[in-house]
């Protein structure tokens, strides 16, 4: 990483003092922070420091409540995003802003047509995209709707999008988030030869590994404040994860060996379908008992998450047995339910928290019992005992720091890692003697990660038994106690955490070498 | 021959004549459902432009007064929606269905203030209605079988309305597929959030079509006043603002599909209007409410069962509100 930005140019992009204030909550405090032209620019900070919050002001998505913005020097005024697209700002957003049916190329063209007919533009459009995609590799089909394609594709989409529009700053908010490992290099390649070109590049990510590959600078921010400006050469891994909570935080997870007990979940010969019908789960045998962490290591989309939601009674086993405690659960298909499970004492926290692990149109004291609803604790004769509910929400507030601490807030003002620890808080402290988790810290700060790792291993060296998904290798080989990789359906092979580096696991997860 | 011939063209006639005030009200719809703003309100801005079409040109003896008058008055309830909807963030079906309530009761009250005729306008005059379109060479086609009766039949004298409307579907066809409008107009019904992060107003963007659908469905009514009809009369939409609807969700949210099924409606409306009183073989004569039932259980039939799944625009119901 050699780049010394010349420093008679003025900062590509930057902001001098933004505030902003949602109601009485201040999002941005005097946010000023510079980009060197030609540069790769990180922004850390926990959920909710105000990250997307100061770049949509930058795109004029949101409105700033003061402060201004420079671009090459010069003082803009961006009321909206086509104010920002015209001096050479672009964005992908962290959810997508795509029309799905439209193709890729219809996406592009959107708001950039080139005239009151499409087809001119489009045949101009067409040959710049062909340019672009030689140029930063950013390859994809123009032709196929923008719905049909994988994830990794559909964020090259956005970029072109922002390119073919000329910009010469492009912003990305956590574009990692739900990317694989293949996707997400194949990102970074983009980026740097972005770089190359003399483009301006800044990056959010909760990842400290991403910034310390990636990026020239960083940029940390803590409770809508920028406390740190750092180039990522003179800077740790540590030192920006201290930064970023305000204490020490320990990277790794300190565990003792696992005592494992009697087995509690067995698993022979499963086989899961999606709902297209195609076999996802393709004969999966395993075990976990009582006082240990299996994890589950592959890159998504191999059938985990089949696997998890079918062991969790939320879609129907085309074949195979389960046992729990020793007892079958197919020989009685009413039991083995979401809904029965819960009573045999099976918590599971969703991968997808957003739409399975919660109502976000819900308070989040409701939240907190969705599945344990018909609890008397929580009924009084005829009605809902608000009563215990809150003071129920309000204690496990607490004891997992959710921010605010509101227990009326409904789920969707959250910020998605203290949702997270909504649905962590609901599943873990039922006291369940098996844990299902399908990717627990996925969009979650490193503190909050810190946490629910601690979490997870009080609960195991309880006696729990816990079966991990996650596609983050860090997190599989930090937390579980077995390693179980699953490619194209099947367990390829059980790796000791210790014998886990990274390329092995990799190799297996490719479906590579099995089990070598 | 020559009967089965002069039958089906009568057909045919009735057919495009019954089926122009759907296909303009359909294609109304159209526009401002793939903009993701739900219309229930047609049948009330039908009848506004009814009343208004019938109600000037009566008064001027000029119908193409009548024509603006009720693309403004139509208009105007458009915007209300949209003022509700899209600026206020209103409940579509809500405000859809208050605009039908309203113009239900006021229309007539107008009527009757203003003509003293029970809730009706006076009946037309010839001069005071729009105008059929002679088209030359009628006699010297006529010796030609076939293509004779056809052209003197069907598209002779055809009312100047129905060639708008023809037009009218070919242009709309090109809009969707051809134009930087169309393109804008559909991604704002799927997903606005992409057309705002685009740097385009969404707002702007529903506006116009709301507008859109406020001419259409005011040349509708015009048609069905002072067209069709000699004048206005309570109630005289009968429910073809809904009609439709259907037809734009059997049609799939498409212009040629959708096309289609308002011709479906308005042919089974034509076959209904000749079998009554005609002794039928086996049956003998059905009760004439039976027949008039027709087109609408047609409807429920095809809705329910033909259709598939008729996925409507993403964004279609949704007011949009910047996503955190
Ligand atoms: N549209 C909104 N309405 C109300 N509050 C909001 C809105 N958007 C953000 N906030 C609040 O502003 C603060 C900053 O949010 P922001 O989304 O910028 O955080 P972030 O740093 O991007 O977090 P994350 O890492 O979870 O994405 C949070 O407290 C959040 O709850
Ligand atoms: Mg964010």
């Amino acid at each position: 990483m050699k780049t010394t930005p010349m420093p008679q140019h003025p900062p590509a992009l930057e902001t001098r003092g933004v505030n902003k204030w949602f109601g009485a909550n201040h999002a941005n405090r005097d946010v000023s922070l510079a980009v060197p032209k030609g540069t790769i620019h990180g922004v850390i900070g926990e959920n909710g420091a105000g990250k997307s919050t100061i770049m949509s002001i930058v795109y004029g998505y949101q409105p700033a409540d003061g402060g201004s913005i420079l671009v090459d020097g010069r003082p803009v005024a961006v009321r909206s995003p086509r104010d920002a697209l015209a001096v050479g700002i672009g964005m992908v957003h962290q959810h997508f802003m795509l029309v799905d049916p439209f193709t890729v190329l219809e996406n592009v063209l959107l708001g950039a047509e080139g005239g009151v007919t499409l087809a001119a533009g489009m045949a101009r459009a067409r040959a710049e995209l062909i340019r672009l995609a030689r140029d930063y590799g950013l390859e994809v089909d123009l032709d196929r709707p923008v719905g049909e394609l994988p994830v990794g594709a559909q964020q090259r989409v956005e970029i072109l999008k922002a390119l073919y529009r000329g910009a010469d700053i492009l912003i990305l908010d956590e574009p990692t988030g739900v990317l694989t490992p293949q996707e997400t290099d194949h990102l970074f390649r983009i980026l740097r030869a972005l770089r190359e070109q003399g483009k301006t590049v800044v990056i959010i990510t909760h990842k400290l590994r991403e910034i310390m590959e990636l990026t020239d600078n960083v940029t940390v921010m803590r409770r809508g404040q920028v406390v740190a400006n750092v180039a990522t050469a003179r800077t740790s891994r540590e030192q920006l994860a201290e930064l970023m909570v305000g204490r020490k935080v320990l990277l790794r997870v300190e565990k003792a060996p696992a005592t494992p007990g009697p087995a509690v979940l067995e698993v022979a010969g499963l086989r899961v379908r999606d709902g297209a019908g195609v076999e996802r789960v393709k004969g999966v045998g395993l075990t976990v008992h009582a006082g240990e962490i299996v994890g589950i290591a592959g890159v998504s989309g191999n059938g985990q998450s089949e696997l998890l939601e079918a062991l969790a009674g939320m879609r129907p086993l085309a074949g195979g047995s389960v046992r729990l405690r020793g007892e079958e659960l197919t020989a009685t298909p009413d039991r083995f339910t979401a809904r029965g499970l819960r009573a045999l004492g099976v918590g599971h926290v969703p991968e997808d928290r957003q739409r399975v692990g919660l109502v976000t149109g819900f308070e989040a004291q409701e939240c907190a019992i969705l599945g344990h609803h018909g609890d008397p604790a929580f009924n009084g004769r005829l009605l809902m005992d608000r009563r215990a509910l809150f003071d129920r929400c309000a204690a496990e507030m607490d004891a997992y720091d959710v921010r605010p601490r509101d227990p009326r807030l409904p789920a969707a003002n959250f910020s998605g890692g203290n949702q997270q620890k909504i649905v962590l808080a609901r599943e873990m402290e039922r006291n369940p003697d098996l844990l299902l988790v399908g990717q627990p810290t996925r969009g979650v700060d490193i503190g909050a990660i810190e946490f629910i790792h601690r979490r997870l291993v009080a609960l195991r060296d309880q006696g729990k038994a816990i079966l991990l998904v996650s596609v983050e290798l860090d997190e599989i080989r930090a937390l579980s106690d077995r390693i179980l990789v699953m490619f194209d359906g099947r367990l390829v092979g059980e790796v000791a955490p210790d014998e886990a580096d990274e390329r092995r696991l990799g190799l297996m997860m490719a479906g590579v070498a099995e089990a070598a | 021959m020559g009967d089965a011939l002069h039958v089906a063209l009568l057909l045919a006639d009735a057919t495009v004549r019954v089926a122009t005030p759907l296909v303009l009200a359909a294609f109304a719809a159209l526009y401002s459902e793939r903009a993701g703003v739900v219309d229930i309100g047609l049948e009330g801005k039908m009848l506004a432009g009814a009343f208004f079409a019938a109600a000037v040109a009566s008064s001027t003896g000029n119908p193409w007064l009548g024509l603006g008058a009720a693309v403004a008055a139509s208009v105007a309830l458009a915007l209300v929606h949209g003022f509700a909807c899209i600026t206020h963030k209103g409940n579509q079906v809500v405000s859809g269905m208050a605009i039908n309530i309203l113009v239900a009761g006021l229309a007539p009250t107008l009527a009757y203030a203003w003509f003293r005729q029970g809730g009706q306008t006076p009946l037309l005059p010839g001069e005071a209605r729009l105008p059929q379109i002679h088209l030359p060479g009628v006699e010297a086609l006529s010796g030609i079988p076939l293509l004779g009766p056809v052209y003197r039949e069907l598209i002779d004298d055809a009312n100047v309305l129905i060639w708008l409307t023809v037009l009218l579907v070919v242009a709309t066809h090109w809009v969707f597929t051809r134009s930087r409008f169309g393109l804008r107009l559909r991604a704002v019904g799927e997903n606005p959030s992409a057309v705002d992060t685009a740097g385009l107003s969404v707002t702007r963007l529903r506006y116009q079509a709301v507008i859109i659908t406020g001419v259409l469905t005011g040349i509708a009514g015009a048609y069905l006043s002072t067209a069709h009809g000699a004048g206005f009369v309570r109630d005289m939409t009968a429910g073809k603002g809904y009609l439709a609807l259907a037809a734009l969700i059997f049609g799939k949210w498409r212009p040629w599909p959708t096309l289609f099924a308002c011709l479906l409606f308005a042919f089974t409306d034509a076959v209904q209007v000749r079998l009554q009183g005609v002794p039928l073989p086996v049956v003998g004569v059905i009760p004439v409410q039976f027949i008039q039932m027709l087109p609408y259980v047609l409807t429920v039939l095809l809705l329910a069962g033909f259709v598939g799944r008729a996925v409507a625009p993403r964004a279609s119901g949704v007011p949009y509100v910047k996503e955190r």
